[in-house]
């Protein structure tokens, strides 16, 4: 990649002559690994070095941001106070740095957290579980799990194999995509602690509750025939990781989201932006509404085959919100665009008999239902 | 040697394929490169997230793009 550091072992012109075979191949020499040690140690100082005055940087960064943003638009712009296209440009000033810098914090913490769990220690974890507790750890193992759409296949074809119960397999597949930290940090940033905890909550346990019903439906008989033929048995060995190894891949972390993200969580914030100056109050009310009943399930309809990442959606569902429509609604919309996804599904038809996966598409997606319903009529 | 990268074909499997082929190029090793993207044969081999690379059969790394300092490492101890 793009670390480059000087290769061991190597010269410009090729491979430094090794005996080949032997006890002791490809075993490096025992002062390779304390060598590796020490150059460990000194890059955790350096992180530290650096860290600490990053960090204080943020968090001067993110106290002026408000203010900057206000006098940017109304001293040096000159715009008047309440001009929609000023009041567009503001908010797009103070939200979209904002969002940008805890989605950088966020990112780095979880890419850190995440270099404790692997897919195959998740497998570990849930191999021979019961039901019911099996579903909440699935569920809660979804969060923190790297996890890349089209490892999906490979995934569940693992857990099977390992003894993980169907049902337990399905929670973790539901909550590793909907319960995504980009959409955590945009819901908190835009909408407040409240709604993001109620994304979380809810997230879970739709993938708890889906994973449950799934493995009561006793469907193992509906797994294309040869993933029960496959005996993926061990494990392969997992690499101990130093903390300057961790922090590295807190750092890759946030090269890898933020680097990819960015644009469409500034796109989606100047959309937003255009809501929030432009469309008037009480806009939405009529077709995402509490009052109007059908909403959830014509959210959930239209959501599923939409296909979006997290960053892109939540700051229109913030400037719906604003404008009137309900919070289950949106939610549910949110959610059925996140967790049901076409190019998901069409990987999983690969695994999954028709049968199954269109049990997976309607429980999950009666979950969400349900979800939107109770946040309508609770708040 | 034969190299094996197993992905279905996402951005990450093919910037893995694409620096074990430099990687292979500028040590001028003697090595196959293949591209897995079978789901049933990536199973066979016990890999359950991608993407992962497999020197002479044996599993290298899982679920990250390695780095050509892995890479390299590998090749030359193999």
């Amino acid at each position: 990649m793009k670390e480059l550091r000087p290769l061991s072992g190597l010269d410009a012109q090729g491979p430094v002559l090794r005996p080949l075979g032997g006890p002791c191949a490809g075993e490096p020499p025992a002062d390779d690994g304390v060598a590796a040690l020490q150059a460990d140690k000194a890059a955790l100082r350096r992180f530290v070095l650096w860290g600490v005055p990053a960090l204080g940087l943020w968090i001067g960064l993110y106290a002026v941001l408000e203010p900057l943003a206000q006098s940017v638009v109304y001293d040096l712009l000159g715009f008047e106070h309440g001009s929609r296209f000023a009041d567009a440009l503001a908010f797009f000033l103070y939200d979209g740095p904002k969002v940008l810098l805890l989605l950088t914090l966020v990112v780095f913490g979880v890419g850190i957290i995440r270099s404790f769990f692997t897919a195959a220690r998740a497998r570990q974890l849930l191999a021979g579980r019961r039901e019911s507790l099996g579903n909440v750890l699935a569920a809660l193992l979804g969060i923190v799990t790297p996890f890349c759409s089209c490892s999906a296949v490979p995934l569940f074809v693992g857990f099977v194999t390992a003894g993980v119960p169907l049902g337990v397999t399905f929670s973790f597949l539901v909550s590793a995509p909907m319960v995504n930290e980009v959409a955590l940090v945009l819901l908190y940033g835009l909408m407040g602690w409240k709604v993001a905890a109620l994304y979380l909550g809810t997230g879970l346990l739709v993938a708890m509750v889906s994973g449950w019903v799934i493995g009561r439906l006793k469907m193992e008989a509906h797994l294309e025939e040869w993933v029960r033929l496959i005996h993926a048995g061990q494990d392969l060995p997992e690499e101990e990781l130093t903390w300057a190894g961790r922090i590295r891949a807190g750092l890759a972390a946030v090269k890898d989201i933020v680097g990819k993200t960015w644009p469409w969580v500034l796109a989606g914030i100047a959309l937003g932006a255009g809501i929030h100056g432009y469309v008037p109050e009480g806009f939405m009310a009529s077709i995402m509404g509490r009052d109007a009943w059908w909403s959830v399930i014509a959210a959930v309809g239209i959501g599923i085959p939409m296909y979006s990442n997290a960053a892109g959606i939540i700051p229109v569902v913030h400037a719906l919100l604003e404008k009137g429509a309900a919070l289950g609604t949106v939610l549910a919309f949110m959610m059925s665009v996140i967790a049901l996804s076409l190019p998901e599904m069409i990987i999983l038809r690969k695994v999954l008999k028709p049968r199954l996966l269109a049990t997976f598409v309607g429980v999950v997606g009666l979950g969400i239902l349900l979800v939107g319903y109770l946040f309508n009529l609770v708040l | 040697m034969e190299i094996k990268v197993l992905g279905p074909g996402c951005p990450k499997c093919h910037e893995t394929e694409k620096l074990v082929r430099e990687v292979v190029a500028e040590t001028g090793a003697l090595a196959t490169v293949v591209k897995v993207s079978d789901f049933q044969q990536i199973a066979m081999m016990g890999v359950f997230s991608t993407p992962a690379v497999a020197v002479d059969g044996v599993v290298k790394c899982v679920g990250k793009v390695p780095s050509k300092a892995e890479i390299a490492a590998w090749i030359t101890q193999a």
